[in-house]
């Protein structure tokens, strides 16, 4: 290997691009007719979300007797599920803004992306607290409005403050990703002769003029936008959290909650990402912007965040035990080694053990392994949210009220429909939109920014 | 035709940032004010180069923040402790730590929102597609990889020839004039085109018709059943399980509802005053609890004082008065009797007395009987 200039920063593209071969490349996927592998993607997804909407119909027309859930494990896929996908969004908005605060530049391939699968990863989640609670159409009751009762909605606790985290983080979510997206629709209003395709382009890139009096505040605005996004993002999994810590259940009622959820989020978001990425790079081709740079740096994050998960892991057992609490005592001893061991063990073996496999260099750069890994801790941080949920309802307190809890065939539907509707929104998205923030990229491009007199 | 149209602008192209640093520059130094950079990207130092102040959208992100951050915590405190206080976990009305959350969302909702619309709609004027830059060959190479400078006829010291002269200086190529379009300059409002009007009514219709269909008619078909449609006896509805079909059952034979005991003297009111014997002593509790229920029950027609002089005013029969020596005379039980039964037109209380309150009330009208008639021992 030859020796590094670490006083220089890498460049954040592989090889030296024409910014007009960059446009050309990201618009590609929106001015060709999409081809046979498409179509096959999206039938597939598409019979996914088919499944969904069976299971919900099922769910809404019979109740949610359907479920596997009854007393005591109340809480179980419907909730899983939702900790599940909001913690997948958690990595969009940590690409977007955090390591837009910290200037990381190599961010700028991912981050369009990487946004867009925040927005749909929170939709998927806002789902299903509404499902949950079986009568999704009476959830208005849910905001705070002067209404025919007079009563108001309960703001002491975690399950309104949910409502209020995750519409703000939706909103905000949004609004970050669209502000981003506005130069890029402009340059696809310039870039199409198609007429209706102008008129789409025209009203939603708002007439933007790359005039450098708007830019001067943009970044201004992206910056604040950033700003308010990071605490915005640490709040929301810490509130999901808070679901669980601040009820008296062994196994829930514990302060490590907030910080190894979030760091669980972004975990599972970065697996996420990182696999999704993976195929966007080969189908479109954008191996050059979304280099195998990119991903290593994902990868350290992974593997950063999942030894913050794997110490959580260890710490809760330390305190169950320091605290001298049976009841805290026997709930982990009964994660370990009680009827749903299975889980817990599949869990430490995908969230605990396949990450430190990063921290091999040839590992962290070899796609296939990273790809393989990045599934195993998708799949590991689901099972967290179902042994932290259903093994700690299944067995508390009073042993009489124990019982073992078995997901139906419609909890399954439910939960593979969800990935269904979430995949067709990012196939859609990959058609619809530059999946790769022009703009952004073209600004790091060598060569892209005046050459500094100061320097 | 040319000399129809308007001048916006001379607009020139660059093939790098630096060239273009360097014409804002100079076009600040010549003294332009109405000119712009237009770059597919923001360009490092093009702020310094155009001399622009800093941008003012923190305030607005401040202002609608900290606005967010107050208007939580004052209705947060209106609802809970002004409006419907309502004990919840034994925590105080007012229980700040609990409200943090939702203030905290709040504050970066409303300073997010605010600050996006503010730079939108206040700051850029947009949604704008009427520019006269728009659908211009000069817009087309900025949005891609050129850059370009634009120098408006507004400029107070704009003149053809000059601005082409400094173009030309700093080196700008398609040296370009950007005219104003017909329908720019008008400014005709589109609104009021019968066609857009009809959109509107169309769109009102639809909205407005749906949302009824939704809140009167959907919400009430299945599976909107409000939890109403369930496997279960409804009141009034027709039973499968018993033979003669009532869903409601009449209680066994001879069951006493709790507090309820039978009266036994019904139509027997000499029988009752034999018999019936007060068991509330008199007491200050009893008296007190006899004269609020005297004065709600039975002042009304009797007067408050019992001498029959009824506030009702001829409406109805007015009532003997209750110190005649009758019913001085009575024992405890015929009154008992008067009011559990009723006498000719005056009604019977027992559904809104209870047993021990009629002896109250009878205790009391005791009361007011010795107040008028009080006997020789009372002055002692
Ligand atoms: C709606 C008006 C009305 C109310 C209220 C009412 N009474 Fe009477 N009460 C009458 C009338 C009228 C008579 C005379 C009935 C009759 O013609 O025998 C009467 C008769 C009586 C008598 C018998 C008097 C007698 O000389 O025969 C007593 C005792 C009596 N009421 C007590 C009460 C008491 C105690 C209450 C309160 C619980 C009460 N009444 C409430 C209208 C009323």
């Amino acid at each position: 290997m030859s020796t590094i200039d670490y006083t220089r920063e890498l460049s954040v593209l592989e090889g030296k691009h024409a910014l007009r071969e960059l446009d050309d490349l990201i618009a590609k996927p929106l001015e060709t007719k999409p081809d046979k592998k498409f179509y096959i993607a999206l039938a597939i997804t598409l019979s996914m979300t088919g499944l969904f909407v069976l299971g919900l119909a099922l769910t809404f027309y019979y109740g949610i007797g359907m479920w596997g859930n009854n007393i005591p494990v109340a809480w179980a896929f419907d909730i899983v599920n939702f900790v599940f996908w909001v913690g997948i969004g958690h990595a969009g908005t940590l690409i977007s803004a955090i390591l837009f605060l910290f200037r990381q530049k190599w961010r700028t391939g991912i981050a369009r992306f990487a946004e867009g699968m925040t927005v749909f990863a929170v939709m998927t989640a806002g789902l299903f607290p509404l499902i949950h609670v079986g009568r999704p159409w009476l959830a208005g009751y849910l905001f705070p409005y002067p209404n025919q009762h007079s009563v108001w909605v309960n703001f002491t606790s975690p399950l309104l403050w949910d409502v209020f985290a995750v519409s703000t983080y939706l909103t905000v979510s949004l609004i970050f990703w669209y502000v981003g997206l506005i130069p890029d629709l402009a340059t696809l209003r310039e870039r199409t002769n198609h007429k209706i395709k102008k008129v789409v382009y025209s009203i939603f890139s708002l007439g933007w003029r790359f005039s450098n009096r708007h830019w001067h505040h943009y970044e201004m605005v992206y910056l604040i936008l950033a700003g308010f996004a990071t605490p915005l993002v640490l709040s929301v999994h810490t509130i999901v959290s808070f679901d669980f810590a601040v009820s008296v259940i062994p196994g829930w009622h514990t302060t490590i909650f907030p910080p190894y959820f979030v760091a669980g989020a972004v975990f599972s978001g970065f697996a996420m990402v990182q696999n999704v990425l993976i195929m966007i790079r080969k189908i479109f081709n954008y191996e050059h912007i979304i280099t195998v740079d990119t991903l290593e740096k994902m990868n350290k994050i992974m593997l950063l965040t999942g030894s913050m998960v794997g110490y959580a892991y260890a710490m809760e057992f330390f305190i169950a035990w320091y605290s001298g609490v049976e009841a805290e005592r026997f709930a982990f001893l009964n994660r370990a080694m009680g009827p749903y061991a299975w889980a817990y063990w599949i869990m430490v073996t995908c969230n605990v053990v396949s990450p430190q496999l990063f921290w091999f260099k040839k590992i962290r750069r070899t796609i296939p392994v990273m790809f393989v890994i990045a599934i195993f801790v998708n799949i590991g941080m689901w099972l967290e949210r179902f042994v932290i949920i259903v093994t700690s309802l299944s067995r508390d307190f009073l042993p009489s009220s124990w019982a073992y809890y078995k997901p139906t065939l419609v909890d399954g539907m439910i939960l593979i429909g969800s990935f269904g509707f979430f995949f067709t929104w990012i196939l859609l998205f990959t058609k619809a939109l530059p999946v790769v923030s022009m703009a952004e990229v073209k600004a790091v491009v060598d060569g892209a920014q005046p050459s500094h007199k100061e320097h | 035709m040319m000399s129809e149209k308007i001048l916006y602008s001379y607009t020139g192209i660059f093939d790098t940032p630096d060239e273009v640093t360097h014409a804002a520059e100079e076009a600040v130094k010549q003294g332009y004010t109405k000119y712009d950079v237009n770059t597919p990207y923001p360009l490092h130092g093009m702020n310094k180069a155009m001399k622009l102040p800093a941008s003012k959208l923190g305030y607005v992100a401040l202002i609608f923040g900290l606005s967010g951050t107050l208007g939580a915590l004052l209705s947060l405190w209106w609802v809970s402790a002004i409006d419907y206080p309502l004990v919840i976990g034994g925590k105080p009305f007012f229980s700040f730590p609990a409200y943090i959350p939702v203030i905290f969302e709040v504050t970066v909702l409303s300073a997010a929102i605010a600050t996006v619309l503010a730079m939108l709609f206040f700051f850029f004027k947009l949604p704008n597609n009427a520019h006269p830059l728009h659908a211009t060959d000069y817009m087309k190479k900025v949005s891609n990889d050129k850059y370009g400078i634009v120098i408006q006829a507004e400029d107070p010291i704009f003149d053809e020839a000059s601005v082409r002269k400094f173009l030309e200086s700093v080196h700008a190529k398609d040296i370009n004039a950007v005219y104003w379009a017909e329908e720019e300059i008008t400014h005709k409002h589109k609104i009021f085109e019968p066609k857009f009007l009809t959109f509107l009514l169309v769109v009102v219709i639809l909205t407005s018709g749906t949302t009824y269909f939704t809140l009167n008619k959907l919400m009430f078909m299945l599976p909107f059943n409000w939890m109403m449609e369930q496997q279960k006896q409804n009141p009034q509805q027709k039973s499968l399980v018993f033979a003669d079909g009532f869903g409601m059952r009449k209680p066994v034979e001879g069951t006493i509802a709790r507090g309820f005991l039978p009266y036994a003297f019904k139509g027997q009111p000499d029988l009752a005053g034999e018999k019936l014997i007060n068991p509330i002593p008199i007491s200050k509790e009893s008296l007190q609890l006899g004269q609020t229920k005297f004065d709600i029950y039975c002042s009304p027609c009797h007067g408050y004082q019992g001498e029959g002089n009824s506030r009702l005013r001829g409406q109805y029969p007015n009532p003997p008065s209750l110190h005649s020596e009758k019913v001085r005379t009575w024992s405890d039980g015929r009154i008992f009797a008067v009011l559990t039964d009723g006498q000719n037109v005056m009604p019977s209380y027992s559904t809104q007395l209870s047993v021990d309150e009629r002896w109250a009330v009878i205790n009391y009208v005791r009361a007011l009987q010795r107040a008028l008639n009080a006997k020789e021992s009372d002055l002692q």
